[in-house]
């Protein structure tokens, strides 16, 4: 037995256009918690997905010595059957099947003749849940129990496939403070039961309690490896490493200039879909001026997308009450349309599921919400459609040769910047952008922020939704805080640290009615 | 400068990648058109060419609704029983009821029309699958045409109804055994295709773009042009123009250009593409969704109409499996069975596939059964390849 469980050594990964990991190494010590940090973008996904098989061997250069040999996973079945089990930031689990169902799907609890005997399975199951501190029924279906219970469920599962190397991909990004203090003492427990965890966070300070060694990624290459138990292992190191330089030179400069009032939402209110009585926004009021970039700053969940998609024609949510004013005039937006005939555009952060239609060209994505302009009587005129799109393609610098590539084979930058183009041609004085940078490489972030200081300094007003503070704190001048459905703060940009904001974004409900 | 690059690699792939698609139906047609023609000297007879279009033109009427339907991200199975009952209902008010034949024709219609609404309210404003909503109306049509004949066939039309079907326009200005007024129109129609095509490059060139080069847009018009005219000359040779033809061009045209350049036609492909982005760009998805139901509901009636005149009758039985070969014209055609991509003209030639099996295989004596396996396969190998072709694309990605 080595004293290394697991050793990456030059693994290079590219899709086509982008380099995702260049000459990658990671080691990881038996029994340690190995913590990776990295920015959105910077390849910790693309090296965990390597790693699990999810990329099979030959689409990556570089080889993986695991337990002492060196292995070749075709799929994710064979690193699971080495001991390597990986869980995603999106869970995968069943809402409709119970615990126990979930924690043996694909893995069976066989009786006999080939049947599942579920006796066995759900005292099994019980058995697993006990290791990870849940005391539920083992019957109970999945979408009963939050997403705290639902991340132990999958550690669960992890644990009957007999773990060795458990992989998680921000494990405590949707959690609160109570299941995350619960989940980071878990892995301690799984620790000195002799499991070896590789662990993908954002949050610095939750990774300097509970990781034992680090290694950073930037730009897809490892920074550097060290030890947080050494004399200068802080977060200041974690983040220098990280960013790699100023935040000056990650923004372009702007000079501000803000002018009117251009749009107002008052006591905005708005309930679940489906979960009759549930608040997803809860009285939120803001304002957004012209020449402005008003930041929306919220942990996941906190409801940042809900609200956007709920004043955007109300596109998410039901009973919905409280008024929007347009250039001080109150207005109804009942729908899409009257959205867009307001000047209100909204740029989604899925852009796969909701932004786009991947299986069309360029032309038709950048013209989808404005094709009545291109037309006349109905009848669509397609050179000027054409035309138009051509002269996007060239100013928002889309790299491809011609308009007529479909845009499923974009990289995901290029992909962001037709979805910019489909609303700016709309010409609203409202965008609201979702994540405007998730997943694009950090030249394309900084053409992005290029396009949104273009706008504003056209004096329209751009929202920005983020979960990255340092682009809030770059891109913006004013700031509102969500948590929990409620704007729990306004901070011009001046005023603004990570700390401040992230005090704001935590505030708990109870909390803050304690405090008013 | 490495995306550059890249970029460049991925946009001529992707030009080849395009073409098989589009143009790769067409030389399988092509393909089965020559092979029968030499298995079987009869086969591009006027006598049979004329054969053809009189025998599966209902089916490319069908077909041309059922691509948008397809398109929209839907199917509609009850477009059998809609023809079935659409053909009752103009029986009974023209046989029964005495009335003149338009009247019978816009009493379909307007049966086709109600049959859109009713499946075009439970899909839309309902939200049930058009799968589902479909199934049940292709019962429920079928029981309603059991009904309005009260279980036993009616007949004959005779007159201009039955003309619509079986009716040739020839003689208008006489000619000795090849028709002058059939050569006429064909003549007419290369000569607006010239022009239109024409036109296109005009506004292509103002907009300073690509067009092919002078020689090759002339030879297209040749090429299209010389084969439009020797089918025009069989035709003209034989009984001279169907009726039944000048409708399906007339349908043809008229729904490739709304696919292609009306709003309406492009939000049907940006639901089918991806329902989520074609809402939230602001795509009234209820009432696009709606009126292409509605369509497929006038279009069925059409062809109960087409259908009713050829078999000069009404029977409770008509129009069974209709939705199937429909359905598969567009498939082989290259519509895509999750939405969003296939066009109008590339259904036709799926159509004109399966009509051309079958009467090849017809003429030559091969019997019922092994048609079906034939069609069978074909309609699996089309969709094969079809998804092959796009794990390739994505591999591309």
């Amino acid at each position: 037995m080595t004293s290394e469980i697991l050793e990456m050594r030059g693994i290079t990964k590219t899709f086509p256009g982008v380099k995702a990991l260049q000459d990658v190494t990671l080691t990881v010590r038996r029994g340690e918690i190995h913590a990776i940090c990295g920015e959105n973008g910077a390849g910790k996904s693309t090296l965990m997905k390597v790693l699990s098989g999810v990329y099979p061997h030959g689409t990556y250069e570089g080889e993986i010595v695991y337990d002492g040999d060196e292995v070749r996973f075709g799929s994710i079945n064979d690193s699971e059957a080495k001991g390597i089990v990986i869980i995603h930031q999106e869970l995968a689990l069943v809402p409709y099947l119970s615990i126990a169902e979930n924690i043996f799907l694909g893995n069976e609890v066989r009786g006999g003749r080939g049947m599942i005997d579920w006796n066995k399975a759900n005292h099994q199951a019980a058995a697993l849940m006990a290791r990870v501190g849940l005391k539920e029924n083992p019957t109970t279906p999945i979408g009963q129990l939050g997403v705290g219970k639902q991340q132990l469920i999958e550690i669960a599962k992890a644990l009957s496939k007999d773990v060795q190397l458990l992989i998680l991909d921000e494990p405590t990004a949707a959690l609160n403070d109570n299941d995350s203090e619960h989940l980071l003492g878990l892995l301690r427990q799984l620790k000195d039961q002799g499991i070896t965890s590789i662990m993908i966070s954002h949050k610095l300070r939750e990774l300097t309690e509970i990781a034992d060694t680090v290694t950073i990624i930037r730009d897809g290459r490892t920074i550097e490896t060290f030890p947080m138990s050494g004399p200068d292992a802080n977060e200041n190191r974690m983040i220098r490493g990280m960013v790699g330089r100023d935040l000056e030179h990650r923004f372009p400069e702007r000079k501000s200039r803000v002018g009117a009032e251009v749009l107002r939402v008052e006591h905005w209110t708005v309930h679940h879909p489906t979960q009759a009585g549930r608040l997803v926004i809860d009285d939120a009021s803001f304002t957004v001026h012209a020449g402005e970039v008003v930041g929306i700053a919220g942990l996941m969940g906190a409801g940042r997308t809900e609200l956007a998609m709920s004043l955007f024609g109300r596109s998410y949510g039901r009973d919905i009450s409280g008024q929007v004013y347009k250039d001080g005039a109150p207005i109804d937006i009942p729908d899409v349309s009257a959205a867009i005939e307001h000047g209100i555009a909204y740029a989604t952060e899925d852009r796969k599921r909701f932004g786009l239609n991947l299986i069309e060209d360029i032309r038709s994505n950048v013209t989808s919400a404005a094709l009545a302009r291109m037309a006349s009587r109905g009848w669509v005129n397609g050179n000027e459609e054409l035309k138009v799109a051509e002269q996007y393609r060239s100013s928002l610098n889309i790299r491809t040769p011609s308009v007529s590539v479909p845009v499923g084979k974009l990289s995901g930058g290029n992909q962001q910047k037709v979805v910019l183009a489909k609303w700016l041609l709309t010409t609203p004085d409202v965008l609201i952008l979702d994540e405007p940078t998730r997943g694009i490489d950090v030249g394309a972030k900084y053409e992005i922020y290029t396009i949104i200081n273009r706008m504003v300094s056209e004096g329209k007003a751009v929202v920005v939704i983020s979960s990255e503070l340092p682009e809030l704190l770059g891109t913006c001048d004013r700031i509102y805080t969500l948590a929990f459905g409620r704007i729990t703060g306004e901070v011009p940009v001046a005023e603004a640290t990570q700390e401040r904001l992230m005090e704001l974004m935590t505030i708990e409900r109870d909390a803050k009615d304690k405090a008013s | 400068m490495t995306t550059t690059v890249a970029g460049v690699g991925v946009g001529v792939r992707d030009l080849i990648t395009r073409n098989v698609r589009q143009s790769g139906i067409f030389v399988a047609f092509i393909a089965i058109v020559v092979l029968f023609s030499v298995l079987n000297s009869d086969f591009l007879s006027p006598g049979n060419l004329t054969n053809i279009v009189l025998q599966y033109s209902y089916v490319l009427i069908l077909a041309t609704g059922m691509l948008m339907v397809i398109v929209l991200g839907q199917i509609d199975l009850s477009v059998g029983s809609v023809v079935a009952l659409t053909g009752a209902v103009a029986a009974e008010v023209i046989i029964k009821g005495h009335a003149p034949w338009w009247v019978g024709v816009l009493a379909a219609l307007v049966v086709g029309f109600l049959v859109g609404c009713w499946q075009g309210f439970w899909v839309a404003s309902v939200g049930i699958p058009g799968f589902i909503v479909t199934l049940a109306g292709m019962l429920l049509f079928r029981g309603l045409t059991y009904i309005v004949l009260n279980n036993i066939s009616l007949s004959p039309f005779n007159g201009t109804y039955y003309g619509i079907a079986n009716g040739f326009l020839n003689g208008l200005l006489g000619g000795e055994g090849i028709d002058v007024f059939t050569i006429l129109i064909f003549a007419i129609a290369v000569v607006g295709y010239g022009v239109s095509q024409w036109r296109t490059r005009r506004g292509r060139i103002a907009y300073q773009q690509v067009v092919e080069s002078m020689p090759l847009f002339v030879a297209k018009i040749v090429v299209v042009a010389a084969i439009v005219m020797w089918f025009g000359s069989q035709l003209a040779r034989s009984r001279g123009l169907p009726i039944v033809l000048i409708l399906l061009a007339v349908l043809i045209i008229a729904y490739s250009i709304v696919m292609q350049k009306s709003v309406f036609g492009r939000h049907i492909y940006a639901i089918g593409g991806n329902l989520n982005a074609a809402q939230l760009s602001g795509v009234k998805v209820r009432k696009v969704t709606f009126w292409t139901f509605v369509n497929m509901g006038v279009l069925a009636s059409v062809a109960g109409v087409v259908f009713s005149a050829r078999t000069n009758g009404a029977q409770p039985g008509a129009g069974n499996m209709f939705e199937l070969d429909a359905i598969a014209a567009c498939f082989i055609g290259g519509a895509s069975t999750t939405g969003g991509v296939g066009r109008v003209t590339g259904a036709m030639v799926g159509g004109l596939i399966m009509a051309v099996l079958a009467n090849g295989m017809q003429l030559m004596g091969v019997g019922q059964a092994v048609q079906q396996v034939v069609k069978g396969i074909v309609l699996l190998l089309a969709v094969a390849f079809d998804i092959w072709n796009r794990r390739r694309a994505e591999a591309a990605r």
